[in-house]
């Protein structure tokens, strides 16, 4: 199975964590993202996420890639959904097994961070008000910003805005 | 008996006002360094590449034979001596990387009025009348004296033809050689060459707000764009697109590209908005 997934259908964290067993792995992490019932002041009914599947399968692998670089012998999983989500749902989910816990924390850390900020994957929220909007381009869209050393496909307007999950 | 004739395309120069690699901007969707190359092997004669130590690995100029410049800091002299060192047999047609309007005709015209009795052979400019350096033919003999300008600090290659017993040859067509260094100057040009250039088809996928925007996920458009820069600022007249481009990331076939990446025919273009996972 690949490391970095996208999914129509709901995701099935226990057995995406029994994946990742490694008898040399003696610490799990696992980040779940889920769908709010609000964002930036405004009640939110339901998101879809969409993606260009095809870049971002790759980009997700070589955030992968790049983890387990900077971690050691890492295994790491993560799968983003596609599709109509309800409140509730988990829209991404990573999981990060390492021999130490202080590896599997850093690792689980690092792909959310960067899954967020650089795979082309897009939500439109829709709101109890009846407007919709695609988070991070309209409502956010006068201000863009320029610096993120960190991430270097990433938008960088992205960061510091906590959108509809729990990240 | 006139010496073998070779053709070197200089690309060593460091580009200061354009801000990116010159040899590497494209019209129509061929690159300058493509463009010079092709011209050269047009007329029957092999190309080389003039090209810096720190160029060698470049992946568009390391398809070519590569002639690497033992000067520093002489500017085109050093290419120019590097080639005629290589091969101290051969003449060389030397041709910049930066001449957008030059032709084959123009190439032909000087090919066939060469005279290899004088140390080179090349045109008047068109506007001050002096020797243009840059596209001429340096014979074996222009080797020594060439030599011995740059090693008194004389590097520029004009003030040596101005100073040496040179064939000049008027421009068959006068602005043939006007060159491109600034982003305006190339805007210009690529208008002026937009007449004659074809359009190639590129295919565009739409995401999220452009796809709504476009009305569509995907596109094929007849474009005569060099790159994803040209192509989006076309876009927006028949799209009504609110991201400026800061925002945007574009991708080619399959991966992120820069802005100022050549386009080619059936080349897959996405602009990624910014993105919001999680």
């Amino acid at each position: 199975m690949n490391a970095f997934a996208f999914s129509t259908a709901p995701i099935d964290a226990p057995a995406l964590a029994r994946g990742l067993a490694d008898r040399g792995c003696g610490g799990f992490v696992s980040f779940e993202g889920w769908v709010r019932d609000h964002n930036e002041g405004l009640a939110v009914t339901r998101l879809e996420y969409e993606a260009f599947e095809a870049l971002g399968v790759k980009e997700g692998e070589r955030i992968v890639a790049e983890a387990r670089e900077r971690f050691g012998l890492t295994r790491i999983a993560c799968v983003h959904r596609l599709g109509t989500l309800e409140i509730g749902d988990v829209a991404v989910w990573v999981g990060a097994a390492a021999p130490h816990r202080d590896e599997a924390f850093r690792a689980c850390r690092f792909v959310i961070d960067e899954v967020k900020h650089r795979v082309p994957v897009w939500k439109k929220e829709h709101y109890v008000n009846g407007d919709s909007g695609w988070v991070n381009c309209e409502r956010c869209s006068a201000v863009p910003s320029h610096a993120e050393a960190h991430a270097p496909h990433g938008h960088s307007h992205a960061q510091g805005h906590e959108h509809a999950e729990g990240t | 008996m006139s010496a073998p004739l070779h053709g070197l395309v200089l690309t060593g120069g460091r580009s200061r006002r354009m801000a990116s690699d010159k040899a590497l901007l494209a019209y129509a969707g061929e690159t300058q360094l493509d463009r010079a190359v092709r011209l050269l092997k047009a007329q029957g004669i092999s190309a080389w590449v003039s090209v810096r130590p720190d160029q060698v690995d470049e992946p568009a100029r390391a398809r070519h034979p590569q002639i690497v410049d033992a000067h520093v800091d002489a500017g085109p002299s050093a290419g120019i001596l590097a080639a005629l060192a290589a091969q101290p047999a051969a003449a060389w047609l030397v041709l910049a990387c930066d001449l957008p309007f030059l032709d084959e005709a123009t190439l032909a015209h000087l090919i066939a009025h060469r005279d290899p009795a004088r140390l080179a052979t090349g045109f008047r400019s068109a506007h001050d009348g002096l020797p243009e350096p840059l596209c001429a033919i340096y014979e074996p003999a222009a080797r020594a004296p060439l030599e011995a300008a740059v090693a008194a600090g004389k590097t520029c290659p004009r003030r040596f033809l101005r100073h040496s017993e040179v064939a000049l040859l008027d421009l068959p067509r006068p602005e043939v050689l006007d060159n491109v260094n600034t982003p305006e100057e190339r805007r210009s040009a690529a208008a002026a060459l937009g007449g004659a250039t074809v359009t190639r088809p590129v295919r565009v996928q739409y995401f999220a707000l452009l796809r709504e925007q476009a009305g569509r996920s995907e596109e094929t458009v007849d474009t005569n764009a060099a790159t994803p820069g040209e192509l989006l600022d076309q876009l927006r007249a028949r799209h009504p697109f609110t991201l400026p481009r800061e925002m945007l990331k574009v991708a080619v076939n399959g991966d992120f590209a820069g802005w100022d990446r050549p386009l080619a025919a059936g080349d897959a273009v996405v602009f990624i908005p910014p993105v919001a996972g999680g």
